[in-house]
């Protein structure tokens, strides 16, 4: 409200590597202090749009304003103002947590008290206080990736951008990063731009795109987007998925979707069918559940195709 | 949403401004730091080049014998090497300066180097000039060692050494630079080591002398001659030669004056950071990991 411009503007967005598109015309705008996600699979041009949002990329066609400021014209107000958090590390191994602030903040004209009280403040927020004396190749991924933030942070940037935060993070880590996105974004107002292909994660923004192809398939509230599929979702545990769906094709006409042990669909009034499937599916149901539609729902609803990750990630 | 957040909002960007001669400084002292800790380099940049010289010197030194005798007849071959061997280290150091380069990229630090509000230019002034000084503290080494074996010049002899030894420092890092930029990986740059970084060292002066040509020479004296001529770290050796050696040969080896050796190797080390600052803009596969 007291800055008119907003957080990030694209207008028709294209990338090439050569031959390959990577973004086909990308148009979005993106409010300041919000936490907008890019949802996509891996090869779906986030991590493209990424690196062009963070400078590293020249833009090639199409048009970048970050914070008010045109790409690459304004790249220097722009990368003042922006925080970046790699998803490939990008800490100095052979050097201490404090040390690698220190080159950091030198690199954005940081000094003296007010480096030493950014440190401070930083290292505190971030529970790495007892570590700053540590060398980087001793610590955990956990606490890795806490530097990182720390890093990223330091200047204090108005927009905070990370390419796949939780990427290689246990549980614990992964709620302490949320934490720390959280009450940057209501205490600092920073705004963050995140990509994840975690469909789990997606849902904590408070606005998520979802990129398929280069494209963006769909923009909005997790809620308004998952408000958009039609019905319910019904998802059936089972040791015997194509026999379960024979039968269920062959008495309730039903048109089912197989995903490993489990056969899903999609139908309004979901709860109403549950006394019949039981029947039909018989000795071979182990679970039948019930439940409203997920962002992977939209994701199929949007693209015609399943999202790829998902499976890998409910299985590791 | 969040009406508290922008009453809070802090506008930290406009309160501090980059300053790239900090940046510089702070990536000079990096590549001090890491090399300081990374003993095996220390010990591989300094300890072939004087294993060299002391073997040479030893082996070499009965077949060894300049053409005209003019005035360098009681040089042996451990004195004539001495500014060889300052090459070699001042080029090791400068090769493994800019192999940093290449781990950088591997290792990710470079990214945050690249998105920085900090001029190119700044960024290879700290490398090269990180590269440089390690470079120069490990020659002053060697040159305090070969003082003493050799007996002194004179230590004002000594510091000009040390100051065409910077120069041309600065010009093999940033060589090192504009190749290794490029590279993702350091085999890249082995290969490119042994094909262009070593023949440049040895076609220096600095295992044998330029060809001093006569009526009689050859082709292959003059082929060799002219790439020697052309070489930029000739005329580095030379100056080195000439300021610790004496002008007696510089006639007798017919080495260009010390004023033509500076202003090569100055030259040389100017045009090399030109083209690492503009090296910098291109984006290879490593920087998109």
């Amino acid at each position: 409200m007291s800055d008119p411009s907003p957080a990030i503007q694209l207008d028709d967005l294209r990338f090439a590597y050569g031959d390959h598109v990577a973004l086909d015309g990308v148009s979005l705008e993106i409010a300041r202090h919000e936490i907008f996600i890019f949802l996509g699979p891996n090869g779906g041009g986030k991590t493209t749009l990424f690196r062009l949002l963070s400078t590293l990329l020249p833009v090639q066609r199409g048009r970048i304003a970050l914070l008010g400021f045109t790409l690459p014209t304004e790249v220097a107000e722009v990368r003042r103002r922006l925080g970046v958090v790699f998803q490939a590390p990008s800490l100095d191994k052979k050097l201490t947590v404090e040390e690698n602030l220190d080159y950091q903040a030198a690199l954005y004209g940081l000094h003296g008290k007010l480096l030493e009280n950014r440190k401070e403040r930083l290292l505190e927020q971030l529970k790495l206080a007892d570590r700053r004396r540590q060398r980087v190749e001793q610590l955990s991924g956990g606490l890795r990736r806490r530097v990182e933030l720390a890093k990223g942070m330091l200047h204090q940037p108005e927009l905070l951008l990370l390419d796949e935060p939780s990427t290689g993070l246990d549980p614990g880590a992964r709620a302490d990063l949320w934490q720390y996105l959280l009450f940057l974004r209501d205490e600092l107002g920073v705004t963050i731009v995140l990509t994840t292909h975690l469909l789990e994660e997606a849902e904590r923004a408070d606005r998520i795109a979802i990129l398929d192809r280069g494209r963006i398939v769909a923009v909005g509230a997790p809620e308004e987007l998952k408000a958009t599929v039609g019905g319910d979702t019904l998802t059936i545990e089972t040791d015997q998925p194509e026999a379960v769906i024979e039968a269920l094709r062959r008495e309730l006409h039903l048109e089912p979707q197989r995903f490993d042990h489990s056969v899903r669909l999609e139908l309004p009034e979901a709860h109403q069918w549950v006394p019949r499937i039981v029947e039909v599916a018989g000795e071979r149901l182990k679970s039948i559940q019930v439940g409203k539609p997920t962002l992977e729902d939209v994701f199929i609803d949007k693209t015609g195709h399943r999202f790829m990750e998902l499976e890998v990630e409910a299985s590791s | 949403m969040h009406e508290r957040a922008v009453s809070q909002r802090h506008s930290s960007a406009d309160a501090v401004e980059p300053r790239p001669w900090q940046a510089a400084y702070a990536l000079g002292h990096r590549e001090l730091v890491r090399f300081f800790r990374q003993r095996n380099r220390v010990i591989g940049a300094i300890g072939q080049p004087v294993m060299f010289w002391l073997l040479f010197g030893a082996g070499l030194d009965q077949s060894f014998r300049l053409s005209q005798a003019g005035g360098t007849a009681g040089q042996s071959f451990r004195e004539y090497y001495i500014p060889g061997t300052l090459a070699l280290i001042v080029l090791f150091t400068a090769i493994f300066a800019t192999i940093s380069i290449i781990e950088d990229r591997r290792e990710g630090f470079l990214q945050s180097v690249l998105v920085a509000p900090i001029p190119s230019w700044a960024m290879v002034i700290g490398k090269v000039a990180g590269g440089s000084l390690i470079a120069l503290a490990q020659a002053a080494l060697f040159l305090i060692l070969a003082a003493v074996v050799e007996g002194i010049s004179s230590p004002g002899a000594l510091v000009h050494v040390l100051a065409m030894l910077l120069a041309s420092a600065i010009g093999l890092t940033g060589l090192g630079f504009v190749l290794a930029w490029r590279m993702d990986s350091t085999q890249g740059f082995h290969a490119v080591m042994s094909v262009l970084l070593m023949p440049m060292w040895l076609l220096s002066g600095a295992f044998f002398p330029v060809p001093v040509l006569s009526g009689d020479a050859g082709w292959a004296q003059w082929v060799l001659y002219g790439i020697m001529r052309i070489n930029p770290l000739t005329y580095a050796v030379a100056g080195v030669r000439q300021l610790l050696a004496g002008p007696d040969i510089a006639a007798s080896l017919q080495l260009p004056s010390l004023l033509t050796c500076w202003i090569v190797t100055v030259g040389f080390a100017l045009a090399m950071l030109t083209l690492s600052a503009r090296a910098t803009r291109i984006r290879i596969q490593g920087d998109l990991q």
